[in-house]
């Protein structure tokens, strides 16, 4: 074991490119060059879409409880859960007032602060397979219809640019910036002592990987790489399927790869159930083997285009309206190809 | 579990022996690797062997008797196909869909502190844009004089500069606050990755469009994904962010902002908003959903802290570390990586006996600010049980802090900003794996 210590020559060393990047930045030429265009009023009002905790940005509309039960049925439920108590994405509602208790449930309605920040993010982020396709309208519906998930607000209420930022979230107060982590120079929460000999530390593992865990993250022999005098532990006992995106096809306009690209592969896996059937049980239900195709593609090609439900349950599929046709054709021919 | 694991002394020395995985007790994983050769499986590990050892002295291996494979074989180069084991991996379970997801940096594997391109952890919200430079705009307006609409032409005609520093994302070690969780590094420490980004500062930037220094006092960063994601910047920053679209000697990867994305550094990576199509000057913080309902941590009673933004020391041994054995006793380097978001890291301490007792460990050069370092240390492994740690302190004084100190302030739930000392177990068969020690 060898000690470091910081040499004469590494402090100069130091020294002299701290020097040569305070000069490299005092160099650099100074605005204005005149560069890019001036943004006019029309390229920043379609653009500018965020909005402020207190309201500011947001637009005019208007969209109430019911309406947005209504969009939310449709488009949201397959993912959130009917009444907003999915867990498998963030669950929208439920869970007010546990985050001090020892199972805290965090939810849009138990962890946020600000109901235009609600309004802010569905605008910009959903659906999660089509963003920025909803109305203002229809944002202030579904805003209404979330907050009235969590009791927030009654069935019957209308929301809009007035009524939205009066809405008081049940955590508004529940935040802090009374921390160190702001700045770069912010005073930190721990303090440990660096002690060198005889420190006090109890010895002994209370926490460790269980035996049935082994195999979780598939095999660590070939995780690592086969060099050397220390390898990966071999732990090919169970097997993990690969994910979407290693499997995927190398070509990226066919097959999984397609399916992923378009956004497929958020609620279906080529051969499990996730959120919807997988692809094979698809391509099983839709032409069965022997049945010959039988205008199987034009049935599942209509049915990606104007969504479905019932027929797998009661998650209904929303339309996807925003894929091609010609991808969809490719998806489709994939799929009752048997997904391979 | 015994019969996987490799019994130490057994490692063959060369000539004689086979590839490295034959010099395993076990011998599943060699017999797995002669398949994958092409043996087949009439393929007996004795005439395997015999086939191996024919590349080795006193024989001339075969692919000195061959030509080799002309130029541009490979116009863009890829790994040895023996490195097949050396990629980016999820962890099995953690999401729900591949757009919205994360995959892991293979830190045991790596070398230095720079971060291959292709090797650097991804997270993205809503999937990886394609996107056309040659329709990409940045948007600059708000408080500014002059609103201004870049495209990648005018961005990389500015003066560019070029710096080292780490990305990591603020919930890298999440899964390990209430207790161990996953068995690797890759998957403890992985969300972080360290590259030579160029791009513009972004105070130049900002200088172009006439920002209002006097009101201005926070920047939204917005991306051009399907999650449009925001983030808020403090302009107290703004001398240290650059608008990227470099990354080691190349162009940003799709994966990683193409063409362009900010780099806020020693800050939570979510900042570092990729695919960047907007800056907005304001005067107060935005409160979005990436500040409110997440990346926001999580305190015994309930509160939860915002804008959390500063990565603080951290390091972690890197090799030996979990779900990896050793071979054999005698000497083996400990290595390992560490940086902080606040400056230099000064030192690293490590220990092998659970932090009982530290020794310092040489530092390899470079050190950059707000980078990953590279550390070693001298070991002599004699065949006992050892408990492997790493401990960071950097230019300011702060010392990495352990689980016990980290969870009487922040207790087990805040999702974020885990960094504990790391602790890997050796045993006595050489077998390492991570735990966490009582306190």
């Amino acid at each position: 074991m060898s000690r470091s210590r910081p040499s004469c020559a590494a402090a100069l060393l130091a020294c002299a490119l701290a020097a040569i990047a305070a000069v490299q930045a005092a160099d650099l030429a100074r605005a204005p060059f005149g560069f890019g265009k001036p943004a006019s009023d029309a390229e920043i009002a379609g653009w500018d879409i965020d909005v402020l905790p207190s309201g500011k940005g947001l637009p005019p509309g208007r969209g109430s409880v019911e309406q947005g039960q209504v969009i939310y049925d449709e488009k949201c439920a397959s993912c959130h859960g009917t009444f907003g108590e999915s867990n498998s994405y963030l669950q929208l509602a439920g869970g007010v007032g546990t985050l001090a208790s020892d199972q805290p449930v965090r939810t849009t309605g138990s962890k946020l602060n600000y109901a235009p920040t609600l309004w802010d993010y569905i605008r910009r982020a959903m659906p999660f397979n089509a963003p920025q396709t909803l109305r203002p309208d229809e944002v202030y519906a579904l805003t209404a219809y979330v907050l009235n998930l969590n009791d927030i607000v009654p069935a019957g209420t209308v929301l809009d640019q007035d009524s939205l930022p009066k809405v008081r979230m049940p955590n508004r107060d529940g935040f802090t910036t009374a921390h160190g982590m702001m700045r770069v120079d912010g005073k930190p929460d721990t303090a440990n002592v660096a002690c060198m000999h005889d420190c006090a530390s109890a010895v002994g593992a209370s926490s460790q990987m269980p035996a049935y865990a082994r195999g979780s993250h598939g095999d660590l022999a070939q995780q690592r790489r086969e060099m050397g005098a220390i390898a990966g532990v071999p732990t090919a006992a169970v097997v993990t399927p690969p994910n979407a995106a290693t499997a995927a096809s190398p070509r990226p306009d066919q097959g999984l790869a397609l399916a992923t690209r378009l956004g497929c592969t958020a609620c279906h896996s080529v051969d499990r159930t996730v959120v919807g059937p997988s692809f094979r049980a698809v391509a099983a239900r839709y032409a069965p083997s022997g049945a010959g195709n039988a205008g199987a593609d034009a049935r599942l090609l209509a049915k990606i285009k104007s969504g479905g439900a019932g027929t797998w349950g009661t998650v209904p599929m929303p339309p996807q309206v925003q894929v091609m046709d010609p991808d969809a054709r490719k998806v489709v021919e994939w799929i009752l190809g048997g997904a391979q | 579990m015994a019969e996987n694991t490799a019994r130490p002394g057994r490692i063959r020395p060369a000539p004689e022996g086979l590839p490295h995985s034959a010099n395993m007790a076990g011998r599943r994983v060699f017999l797995r690797r002669a398949l994958a050769l092409g043996g087949g499986l009439a393929a007996s590990t004795a005439s395997r062997a015999e086939d191996l050892s024919r590349n080795l002295p006193p024989n001339v291996p075969e692919w000195q008797t061959t030509l080799g494979a002309p130029i541009l074989a490979e116009p863009y180069g890829v790994p040895s196909k023996y490195e097949a084991n050396v990629r980016r991996r999820e962890s099995p379970g953690l999401t729900r869909t591949p757009q919205s997801s994360v995959a892991f940096t293979p830190l045991q594997n790596l070398f230095g502190i720079i971060t291959p391109s292709g090797l650097h952890f991804e997270r993205h919200h809503a999937g990886v844009p394609l996107i056309d430079p040659h329709q990409h705009r940045l948007m600059v307006h708000g408080m500014v004089a002059r609103p201004r609409i870049f495209t990648m032409d005018d961005l990389t005609r500015f003066p560019s500069v070029s710096r080292i520093h780490f990305i990591e994302c603020g919930a890298n070690t999440g899964m390990e606050w209430g207790n161990v969780a996953v068995p690797t590094v890759q998957y403890t420490h992985g969300m972080i990755g360290c590259s030579e980004w160029t791009g513009v500062p972004l105070s130049l930037v900002l200088d172009e469009c006439g920002v209002d220094r006097k009101r201005a006092k926070f920047i939204l960063a917005e991306g051009a994904d399907g999650a449009a994601l925001t983030r808020t910047i403090p302009m107290a920053m703004q001398d240290d962010v650059l608008v990227v679209y470099g990354q080691n000697g190349e162009m940003l990867r799709p994966e990683q902002g193409y063409p362009l994305r900010l780099l806020v550094p020693g800050v939570q990576g979510v900042s570092s908003v990729k695919w960047l199509r907007r800056l907005k000057l304001g005067d107060v913080p935005w409160n979005t959903r990436e500040e409110s309902l997440h990346y926001v941590d999580l305190l015994p009673g309930g509160v939860q802290r915002q804008y959390t933004w500063i990565q603080e020391a951290k390091s972690v041994i890197t090799s030996p570390s979990g779900g990896q054995v050793i071979l054999d006793r005698g000497y083996h380097e400990i290595s390992g990586l560490a940086w902080s978001g606040r400056g230099r890291v000064r030192r690293v301490d490590v220990s092998t006996d659970g932090g009982r007792n530290w020794r310092t460990a040489r530092l390899q050069e470079p050190v950059h600010r707000k980078a990953l370092t590279r550390f070693g240390c001298d070991w002599t492994w004699d065949g006992a049980p050892a408990l492997l740690q790493s401990r960071v302190i950097d230019e300011t004084g702060y010392v990495q802090p352990t689980y016990r100190e980290l969870r009487a302030v922040r207790g087990t739930r805040s999702i974020y900003h885990n960094n504990a000392i790391q602790t890997w177990a050796v045993d006595a068969s050489g077998e390492v794996s991570n735990v966490q020690i009582a306190t």
